[in-house]
């Protein structure tokens, strides 16, 4: 059991880790998600005690981690930086956590053996790859047997095959009834692993639920409308409608309409009563990655802009939605609204690709290559079912 | 996926302890200062830099010991009552760089690999990783130069031949008194890294600890600062050596055994700095 209470960490004038308060659980996998430089390793340092918190404090079964007796049995730990000295071998660095910690020698090669290492057990650790480093970053938290794992982004560098031994590992740890505590950045991995999950951003607290609850919490079902491209008053006309029986209507970059608070034959139904053609109405499930990043936007503080090469093309005048500039008249009472900054996938999802649409005017058509650049790599995963 | 709840419900009601939802088969002692010693022993002889350090202190020592004694022999010199051991001091003020170096890289390659977090986390207690550190270092160290200083004092008496055969005192001096001095000097650089936490910066400092009194010393001609000229001089780790070996600049300033408790000093300060920093600095 970790215990966290108002934990707060200062370098000077900014802020890492900012009045934090969570439990970490035995017997499952509590996942800690965050953004890049949200505080997760800062949090991580100050359950080791390698950091002293400016404020508050977090102990381990009850005790700060530098008064626990027999620490390294109680509490094993992989950091984000690697911490191993290149010139010495994979099981001479296990060999001395071992015996600094009064664990049998034997232990060292049954870990070895444990992360897949035990080939490499005589060769120096600078010749390891990213992945073989982590494995005995694994090892080294795994040598003292302990009950509370912490693991700072275990999965980084590993191969798939690797990424599911780590999986797996962190189930069976849990299963056992040990407390496992891993910082990712990657929702989707967190997804397959975690039971529980404390999100994070800017060093506050943004969520502590079990991902069942964040599921439903933050993922809703919601129904993709597409309206012929020449009609935009048909659009306005549907969405009206729509939004009278009641459902929420938001508008997608590329002109579709997303709908919730609607099943989709009502929709269907409604567009038939007035007289709207549909050229889409698909199901779909926002993913945890878009309901994760829906939870830390704006408190992301490494973001690339796009790469606009403003200096080179001239690109079509294009408002933030992705409509031309002035060449559709947008009726006030359209909700045009996007929910995030780009990590829609620009083409619509489904076996029929979208026909071309005759263009209204030679600037009206945004094209992908005009959406955000910054979003499309996470814009691959909208729309894929990840659960 | 499983229930979170599960496990930790079926488990709850056996144990005690706040912990004790998982219980190792591996038998829990609690870990000593010994096993942080035999962690460190296991570090020390598992790296390059310790082999490379003492093997070109010893090169040193001995070449530069035995080849000064075989030149003054060819050349017939009279040594007018200097202690024939004072030779073996070149290879030694030499040596007593890769002694420094060997000790602040003993902490310092831990902060620069980030291999002190990892430490701290397998011992959080400070202290105890700082002396079991001390403690490996100095045996190791002690142990080599103290048999190497032996071994050179040997071949330069047999070489000399010198007319008044050196004292007991002044062989345990040239021998197990200049171990412990290099020794201690490696204890004050270990205690320099890890108050540095910069292997480059830390042995810089060192060396400057070492060099810096005579070269500043002999820039001092105004009459104000004898005083002080001569203070840097006397208490200079090259002249305190060279008065392990009774030898010295000055006639007056620390003499016999007096420069190791002026070193035990430094490193008592160097080291109660470094416990005191590691326990309050985040790593």
């Amino acid at each position: 059991m970790i215990e966290a209470v108002g934990l707060t960490k200062r370098y000077g004038a900014k802020t890492a880790v900012d009045d934090l308060s969570f439990q970490v659980r035995p017997g499952a996998v509590t996942g800690f998600l965050g953004p890049n430089g949200s505080g997760k390793s800062t949090t991580m340092r100050m359950i080791l005690g390698l950091d002293r918190p400016t404020a508050g404090h977090v102990t381990i079964g009850g005790h700060p981690y530098r008064s626990l007796p027999n620490a390294p049995r109680q509490v094993g730990a992989l950091l984000d930086a690697k911490g191993v000295h290149g010139g010495r071998t994979a099981r001479n660095h296990l060999l001395s956590l071992a015996q600094l910690a009064g664990i049998p020698a034997a232990r060292v090669d049954e870990v070895l053996g444990v992360v897949g290492l035990q080939d490499v057990a005589k060769r120096r650790s600078s010749g390891f790859s990213l992945g073989m480093g982590q494995r005995l970053g694994i090892a080294a938290a795994l040598l003292g047997d302990p009950q509370v794992l912490l693991f700072d982004e275990p999965v980084n560098g590993l191969d798939p095959e690797g990424i599911h031994w780590v999986r797996n590992l962190m189930k069976s740890l849990a299963a056992e009834g040990r407390t496992v505590f891993v910082s990712s950045h990657l929702m989707s991995e967190m997804a397959l692993t975690a039971d529980h999950l404390i999100v994070i951003g800017r060093g506050r607290l943004l969520s502590d639920m079990s991902v069942t609850d964040f599921i439903s919490a933050n993922s809703a079902d919601f129904a993709r409308v597409r309206v012929p491209e020449d009609g935009p008053e048909d659009r306005q006309k549907l969405t009206a409608t729509l939004i009278e029986a009641g459902g929420q209507v938001l508008s997608e970059p590329g002109g579709a309409l997303r709908v919730t608070g609607l099943p989709l034959p009502r929709i269907s139904d409604l567009a038939h009563g007035c007289d709207v053609r549909l050229w889409e109405l698909s199901p779909h499930q926002a993913s945890l990655e878009e309901a994760y990043m829906r939870l830390t936007q704006g408190l992301v503080d490494y973001r690339s802009t796009d790469d606009a090469k403003a200096g080179l093309v001239e690109p079509p005048p294009l408002d933030a939605y992705g409509h031309p500039v002035g060449g559709r008249a947008e009726v006030p009472a359209e909700p045009v609204e996007v929910p995030q900054e780009g990590w829609y996938a620009p083409p619509p999802p489904g076996p029929r690709p979208a026909p071309a649409p005759p263009a209204p005017s030679p600037a009206a058509e945004p094209s992908p290559a005009a959406e955000p650049s910054s979003a499309a790599p996470a814009g691959e995963q909208t729309s894929k079912d990840l659960r | 996926m499983t229930s979170p709840a599960t496990p930790q419900d079926r488990r709850q009601a056996p144990q005690a302890g706040l912990l004790s939802f998982y219980e190792s088969p591996i038998p829990i002692r609690p870990a000593t200062l010994g096993d942080a010693i035999a962690s460190e022993w296991t570090k020390l002889r598992s790296v390059r830099a310790t082999v490379w350090t003492l093997g070109v202190m010893v090169a040193l020592m001995l070449t530069l010991g035995v080849g000064t004694a075989l030149l003054l022999a060819a050349n017939d010199t009279n040594l007018a009552g200097e202690p024939s051991l004072a030779m073996g001091f070149f290879g030694v003020l030499l040596g007593s760089i890769c002694v420094i170096t060997l000790g602040v890289l003993t902490i310092g390659s831990e902060y620069s690999t980030g291999m002190i977090r990892t430490t701290l986390t397998a011992c959080p207690s400070r202290v105890r990783v700082l002396a079991a550190k001390a403690i490996v270092f100095f045996s190791l160290t002690f142990v080599i130069t103290t048999v190497t200083a032996t071994v050179v004092a040997v071949l330069q008496t047999l070489i000399l031949d010198s007319p008044v055969a050196p004292s007991g005192g002044e062989w345990a001096r040239a021998t197990v008194g200049v171990g412990l001095y290099l020794a201690g000097l490696g204890l004050l650089s270990l205690g320099v890294g890890a108050i540095v936490r910069h292997s480059a910066g830390a042995i810089t400092i060192m060396i400057g600890v070492v060099l810096l009194p005579l070269v500043l010393a002999l820039f001092m001609f105004a009459e104000d600062l004898r005083g002080l000229q001569r203070f840097l001089i006397e208490y200079s780790i090259p002249n305190q050596l060279s008065a392990l070996y009774g030898t010295t600049m000055t006639n007056s300033g620390p003499s016999a055994w007096e420069p190791l408790l002026v070193m035990l000093g430094l490193v008592a300060v160097a080291l109660g700095g470094a416990v005191a920093l590691l326990n309050r600095r985040d790593v």
